[in-house]
């Protein structure tokens, strides 16, 4: 079957959602709808079941962190329908000290890991989740590694400094 | 999955033990852990832990430049790092709208499919080894030479191969790359022919391997599952044929598609996969004669580093070079997902740019960490020799699955 435009897309989810999901660009032809975490147990389902769109494949969910934002912690849902090689990607923004969001385990086995794996890094709390562990960093570690706050390198550190260097 | 009787944890009869398979177990192809209940030589259940390895590549990416994340993605799936390396590059083209030349296209496949072969060649070689047999292992790995050696004519180094640039590659193939090539597309599948035969129908083999670790379509797409181990349950899902990159809409290949899902039928697939590219190389070969010989990257001085020589004779490379290495060249504040077709299965990158030298963030999707998820639940009631045959089958690569 032919790739769904994006057009047609926006219609389906509008149709459905109304003024809760919203649009926020097409970049390189991808579809980018922002939703809020009450809805994103329902779109996910809708675009997971709907019989003409059928996003039955979970290709990847991350995070992504914005200080500056007053919604700090992005999270981000891609999609893939199969059958209509169609992508979707889906945001949704959470305010930092309240990083709740419900699991996508009841639609996708396979969003168990990623969940953790955004959980490790990002400290999103994925409601739901059966397992919400650290998966790559050890398991007594305070930080989340992936947010702005934490430099790559340790700031105590003084051989880098720009003084030993006459600058 | 098979249906054994299994003893559970709060049977009075039971005595199970605890195995702890790995880490830097001979049997686990790099450092996994797996602590398993068993029961007999039957497992009860299990739980992987991962990221020994775990090096904060995404991390890492944040603070450097985008011809500098180069080295990282070598050093993920390290078995096949062109593939990882490329597929990063046409993720920066395709945010900086960077066209690349049709030769630049063809090497490109040419030096992705070399290391697709290399990269089936261990997983199949060693599955062989697995099931007791060294001697395919021993046959195949000569080959994996070969492509070494070619990738060391292109670019000098064999394993981690920093084989790409923004807009093509650092150097042009020279003669003695092709004549490796085509001395390894006359000699490799004679081998492939006699890895087949010494396999496909080799009793042991098919005993210990078919209907081991069966999954089904529904079980594997519902675990995100891709590439060879996704195609082995009958689901034709290629990035190459679905969202051709690098044109390889150009070539004429078969999507290879098992039936069963089972450790056999991977086995199958990605031998068959090795077939298919080789008929992709022959094709893009015939397709560089037509092409200017001279051409190795596009045309983009304000991405592409000027050769050395240049930066010291010509004015405007050393400013070229000068602004590239300061980052003082504006990129496009967006964000893309660009995927490729690793040897696992689909590669993707997602890219978030502010506008900087650098990524705003950089999220790799990495086939071996979404393949490896499956590995404890589909442990439940195997044997544990079946379980050691469906770890080599499933080709999780630790690099890739920690990043």
């Amino acid at each position: 079957m032919a790739k769904i435009p994006n057009e047609q897309l926006i219609k389906a989810i509008a149709d459905k959602f109304d003024t809760q999901v919203t649009v926020v660009g097409e970049p390189y032809e991808l579809l980018t709808v922002e939703t809020g975490r009450e809805q994103i147990i329902d779109l996910l389902t809708f675009l997971k079941t709907d019989a003409e769109l059928k996003f039955a494949f979970l290709t990847d969910i991350t995070a992504i962190h914005y200080p500056e934002q007053e919604k700090q912690i992005g999270v981000i849902y891609h999609l893939h329908s199969l059958t209509t090689n169609t992508r979707i990607r889906i945001k949704v923004f959470l305010t930092d000290g309240d990083v709740h969001i419900p699991s996508a385990t009841v639609l996708w086995d396979g969003a168990n890991w990623m969940e953790r794996e955004t959980y490790d890094f990002f400290g999103v709390i994925f409601d739901g989740h059966p397992d919400l562990r650290r998966i790559l960093n050890v398991d007594d570690m305070t930080a989340f590694p992936m947010r702005k706050e934490f430099p790559l390198e340790d700031p105590n550190r003084v051989d880098k400094k720009d003084f030993y260097f006459g600058r | 999955m098979q249906n054994h009787p299994v003893f559970t944890d709060n049977d009075p009869q039971s005595e199970l033990s605890t195995l702890n398979l790995g880490p830097t177990h001979p049997a686990t192809h790099g450092v996994f852990q797996n602590v398993l209940q068993l029961d007999g030589e039957r497992i009860v259940s299990g739980v992987s832990t991962i990221g020994y390895i775990h090096r904060a590549f995404e991390k890492i990416a944040e603070h450097r430049p985008f011809y500098q994340i180069t080295p990282l993605t070598d050093r993920l799936n390290y078995c096949s790092s062109p593939i990882n390396n490329m597929g990063w590059h046409m993720t920066v083209e395709k945010l900086l709208n960077i066209q690349t030349p049709k030769r630049v296209d063809y090497l490109r496949v040419i030096v992705m499919e070399l290391a697709r072969i290399a990269d089936h060649i261990v997983c199949n070689g060693v599955l062989g080894v697995d099931t007791g047999a060294f001697t395919g292992f021993l046959y195949m790995m000569e080959h994996r030479e070969a492509i070494y050696e070619i990738y060391e004519e292109v670019c000098g180094s064999r394993l981690t191969t920093n084989i790409g640039r923004i807009g093509g590659f650092e150097r042009n193939f020279n003669s003695k790359a092709f004549d490796k090539l085509r001395a390894f597309l006359k000699n490799f599948p004679k081998t492939l022919k006699e890895f087949e035969t010494l396999f496909n129908r080799n009793r042991i083999f098919v005993d210990r391997t078919r209907g081991v670790a069966e999954v089904t379509a529904e079980t594997a797409l519902s675990y995100s599952w891709t590439g060879p181990i996704l195609r082995a349950t009958g689901v034709d899902y290629d990035v190459r044929a679905m969202n051709p990159y690098s044109s390889y809409e150009d070539f004429e290949f078969e999507v290879p598609v098992g039936d069963t899902g089972d450790v056999y039928s991977r086995f199958l697939v990605r031998n068959e996969e090795m077939w298919q590219s080789l008929r992709i190389i022959e094709q893009a070969l015939a397709k560089l004669d037509k092409e200017d010989s001279t051409i190795f990257h596009a045309d983009v001085p304000e991405f592409y580093l000027p050769p050395k020589e240049e930066v010291y004779n010509n004015m405007e490379a050393l400013i070229y070079h000068f602004k590239i290495v300061m980052g003082e060249i504006p990129t496009p504040t967006t964000e893309v997902y660009h995927s490729v077709e690793g040897a696992n299965g689909e590669l993707g990158f997602y890219l978030v740019n502010d506008g900087g030298r650098s990524p705003y963030r950089l999220h790799f999707r990495r086939p071996s960490f979404i393949n490896y998820q499956m590995y404890a639940p589909m442990s439940r009631g195997m044997l544990l020799s079946d379980a050691i045959i469906n770890m080599s089958s499933l080709n999780i690569i630790a690099g890739e699955l920690d990043a």
